[in-house]
C-alpha cells in the first residue's frame, strides 16, 4: 500500500518546472482559422452541397466548352444546302439515326459525327441545342443576379446608412414594388419592352443578344432587387447595433476597423447566399417566360423554349421534352441545394 | 381586435390600395408606351380609317386625359373597355368567361394543396426521420424545384398520351383532372414543408409536454393541441400560393388546351390586345394583392402574439 497517499505532505513533483515535451503538449498546433476557411469546412462535409456544385460546374463547364469543338451548330438546319431543294430525311432523326447524304458519306467510309439526341423538326442537331440552351439558361441566371445584386447592394446600404428620411422613403418604394405581383408585371414589362426596345437597339452590340433577353434583364433590374435591398438593409442594421460592434468601440477600435472586420464580413455571407439564391429564380422566370413564347428570340434556343417547342410533337418525340425538362430541373435543384448549404456554411445563425 | 391591430389592417389596406394604383398606372402607361400604336402592322389601313379607329377607341385624345377615363372607368363601373382584337366583345365578357373555368381549376387546386399538404406536413412530422419522412420530404423537394410547366408536359405525356387515362384536352370535366393535378402539387409540396416544420416546431413545446404528463390521449394532443397552432404559419402562405397558382395556370392553361384566363392572356400577348393585356394584368393583379392582404390580416388576428411591426 502506497502509504505516500494518506500522508498531509505535499509531493514535490508535483511542482517540479514544466518538461519541454509537456509545454510541447500544451502548445496549441491548430493555426488560426478565417470566417471562410470556417465556412468553406463546414461547406465540404454537406455531401448534398458538394454534389450540386460538382453537377453545376459539370453542366457549366459542357456548356461552355462543347460548342466549341462541336461538328453542328445550335441554328444549323442539316437538311439545308444553298441552291439546293431542303433535303427532309434529316427532320425528326430519332437519337443515333443518320440522314441521306450523311449514310452515303458512311457508306465510303468516312465517320460522321452521331446525332446523340437526334434532330428537330427543322434538321437541327438537338444535343448542341440542349447544350446551348442551358448555356443561355445559366447565362441570364447569372447576369440577371448580377444585376440583382449591384442595384440591391447600392439601394439596400443606402437605405441602412443613412436612415432616417431616405431610408423612410426607400422602404416604402419597395414595400410597393414588393407586393407587386411579379410574374403578371414581368410578362407585361417585356412584352411591351420588345416593341419599344427593337428600333433603339438595332444594329448595335445588343441586338445580338436579342431585344427578349436584354428586356429580361431590364425586368429583373426593375423588379428584384427589392428583396436583395431588404436583407442588406435589415442586416446592416441589426449589424450596427450588435454588442461585439459595441465591444469594439469600447475598446478603442476606429470606425474603420469595425467596417472592415465586423460589419463587411458579415454583410458578405448574406449578399453571397442569396445571390446564390437568385439565380435559380431567375433561371425559373426565364424558362417559364420562354415556354410562354416571350423568353428568348428563335432561333437561340432555351431550355423553357425547347420545352415548349416538344409540345406539339409530344406523342412521336417525348424525348425531346423530357430531355430539357431534366436539364433544368437539374440545374434548378442543385444551385438551391448549393445555394442552402452556402447558407447553412456560412451563417450558422440562420441554422435553425 | 385592439388599436394596435386596427392600425396595422389599416395600414395594410392601404398599402394593397396604393399597389393596385400603381399596378393600374403602370399597365396603362406601360401599355401607351409602345411605339406605333395598337393598330399598326396589322394591315397596311389608311391614315383616315386609322383616325377614325383612334377616335373610336378614344385614342386620339392627350395621354392624360385617357389616363384619367380609364381608371374612372374601372373604378365606378368596373369597365376595361372593348377588346381591339375580338370585335365587337368588352374586356370584361372575355375576362368573366375566363375567370369562371380558371376560379374553378384554381379553387379544387388550391383545396387539395391545402389538404394533401397538410397530412403529409403532419405525418411527417409525426414520424420524424422514418422512411415515410424521408419518402414525404424528397417527394416535396422534387415537385417543389419542377417548374410547372414540366410537371404539366410530364404528366400529359405520361396520364394522357401513354396511359389514356385522361383527355388530353381540358375543355371537358374530366379534362381538369391533370391541370388541377398540376396546379396543386408544387404549392402541396410547400405546405408539407411548412406544416412539418411548424409542428416540429410546436410538438417541442412545453404545453405538448404538460398534456402528455396529464394524460391526455395521443389524437386529442396531435388535433387540440399541437395541429391548432401548428396551421398558423400555413396562414401565410394563402398569398404566395394564390399567386404561384395564378401565374402557373397561364402555362398549365396553355398546356392542356384549358380555356380559362391564363390562356386569353397569353392569348391577348401574342395578339398584341393591349385593352385585354391591360384588363387581365389587373383584374389577376388585384386578386393577388387582395388575397395577400387577406392572409397577411388573418395571419395577426389568428395570433395575437405575433409582433405587428
Amino acid at each position: 500500500m502506497n502509504l505516500k497517499k494518506l500522508s498531509m505532505h505535499p509531493d514535490l513533483d508535483c511542482f517540479a518546472p514544466a518538461s519541454d515535451a509537456e509545454k510541447e503538449y500544451m502548445v496549441q498546433m491548430r493555426p488560426s482559422s478565417t470566417f471562410f476557411k470556417d465556412g468553406l469546412k463546414r461547406l465540404m462535409k454537406n455531401k448534398v452541397a458538394v454534389v450540386s456544385f460538382i453537377i453545376i460546374v459539370i453542366i457549366t463547364l459542357s456548356s461552355i466548352i462543347l460548342p466549341m469543338f462541336w461538328p453542328y451548330r445550335y441554328d444549323q438546319m442539316l437538311g439545308v444546302t444553298p441552291g439546293r431543294p431542303v433535303n427532309a430525311s434529316y427532320n425528326n432523326l430519332a437519337p443515333f439515326e443518320y440522314g441521306e447524304k450523311e449514310l452515303e458519306r458512311m457508306e465510303k467510309g468516312e465517320t460522321i459525327f452521331p446525332h446523340i439526341f437526334g434532330t428537330d423538326a427543322q434538321g437541327r442537331d438537338y444535343f448542341i441545342r440542349v447544350v446551348y440552351g442551358a448555356r443561355i439558361s445559366l447565362s441570364v441566371g447569372f447576369f440577371a443576379s448580377l444585376i440583382v445584386l449591384v442595384i440591391g447592394l447600392t439601394v439596400g446600404s443606402i437605405a441602412g446608412y443613412c436612415g432616417g428620411k431616405v431610408d423612410i422613403v426607400i422602404m416604402r418604394i419597395v414595400d410597393i414594388i414588393y407586393s407587386l405581383p411579379d410574374m403578371l408585371m414581368i410578362i407585361l414589362l417585356s412584352t411591351v419592352m420588345k416593341e419599344a426596345l427593337t428600333p433603339v437597339i438595332e444594329g448595335t452590340v445588343l441586338a445580338k443578344l436579342g431585344v427578349n433577353m436584354i428586356s429580361l434583364f431590364i425586368v429583373f433590374g426593375l423588379l428584384y432587387w427589392v428583396s436583395m435591398s431588404r436583407q442588406i438593409r435589415g442586416q446592416i442594421l441589426s449589424l450596427r447595433e450588435q454588442e461585439y460592434v459595441l465591444a469594439a468601440q469600447a475598446t478603442g477600435a476606429q470606425g474603420k476597423w469595425i467596417i472592415m472586420k465586423h460589419l463587411l464580413p458579415n454583410c458578405i455571407s448574406v449578399v453571397v447566399i442569396s445571390t446564390a439564391l437568385q439565380i435559380p429564380s431567375a433561371i425559373f422566370t426565364e424558362s417559364y417566360l420562354s415556354f410562354l413564347g416571350l423568353g428568348v428570340n428563335a432561333p437561340m434556343p432555351s431550355l423553357g423554349s425547347l420545352a415548349s417547342d416538344a409540345l406539339n410533337g409530344m406523342n412521336s418525340y417525348p424525348y425531346r421534352l423530357v430531355i430539357p425538362a431534366i436539364v433544368i430541373s437539374l440545374i434548378v435543384l442543385s444551385l438551391n441545394l448549393f445555394g442552402d448549404g452556402l447558407r447553412d456554411a456560412f451563417d450558422p445563425k440562420l441554422n435553425g | 381586435m385592439n388599436s394596435k391591430t386596427m392600425m396595422y389592417v389599416l395600414k395594410r389596406i392601404l398599402l394593397a390600395l396604393l399597389t393596385v394604383w400603381v399596378v393600374i398606372t403602370i399597365t396603362f402607361f406601360v401599355s401607351r408606351a409602345v411605339p406605333g400604336g395598337p393598330f399598326t402592322g396589322e394591315k397596311a389601313i389608311s391614315a383616315a380609317a386609322q383616325a377614325a379607329l383612334e377616335a373610336k377607341y378614344g385614342l386620339d385624345k392627350p395621354v392624360m386625359e385617357q389616363y384619367v377615363t380609364y381608371l374612372s372607368d374601372i373604378v365606378t363601373k368596373l369597365d376595361f373597355g372593348p377588346s381591339l382584337k375580338q370585335r365587337g366583345q368588352n374586356v370584361n365578357d372575355i375576362i368573366a368567361r375566363g375567370l369562371s373555368v380558371s376560379v374553378k381549376l384554381g379553387l379544387s387546386a388550391a383545396c387539395i394543396a391545402a389538404a394533401c399538404g397538410i397530412v403529409m406536413g403532419a405525418v411527417a412530422a409525426l414520424k420524424r426521420n422514418s422512411v415515410l419522412d424521408r419518402s414525404i420530404m424528397v417527394f416535396s423537394t422534387a415537385c417543389v424545384s419542377m417548374p410547372s410547366f414540366i410537371m404539366g408536359s410530364f404528366l400529359l405525356l405520361i396520364f394522357s398520351l401513354k396511359l389514356g387515362l385522361f383527355p388530353a384536352n381540358g375543355t371537358t370535366a374530366d379534362g381538369l383532372i391533370l391541370p388541377v393535378i398540376t396546379l396543386s402539387l408544387s404549392p402541396m409540396a410547400n405546405i408539407t414543408r411548412l406544416t412539418r416544420s411548424s409542428m416540429l416546431d410546436v410538438l417541442g413545446q412545453d404545453y405538448i409536454r404538460t398534456a402528455k404528463a396529464k394524460g391526455v390521449s395521443g389524437m386529442k394532443i396531435v388535433f387540440k393541441h399541437a395541429l391548432k397552432n401548428a396551421l398558423i404559419p400555413v396562414i401565410t402562405y394563402i398569398g404566395p400560393m394564390l399567386a404561384y397558382i395564378v401565374t402557373g395556370s397561364l402555362v398549365v392553361e396553355k398546356i392542356f388546351a384549358v380555356n380559362g384566363i391564363g390562356r386569353a392572356f397569353v392569348g391577348s400577348i401574342t395578339d398584341r390586345d393591349y385593352p385585354l393585356i391591360m384588363g387581365t394584368t389587373i383584374v389577376l393583379a388585384c386578386l393577388i394583392v387582395v388575397m395577400n392582404l387577406l392572409s397577411d390580416i388573418l395571419y395577426k388576428v389568428v395570433d395575437p402574439r405575433i409582433n405587428l411591426e
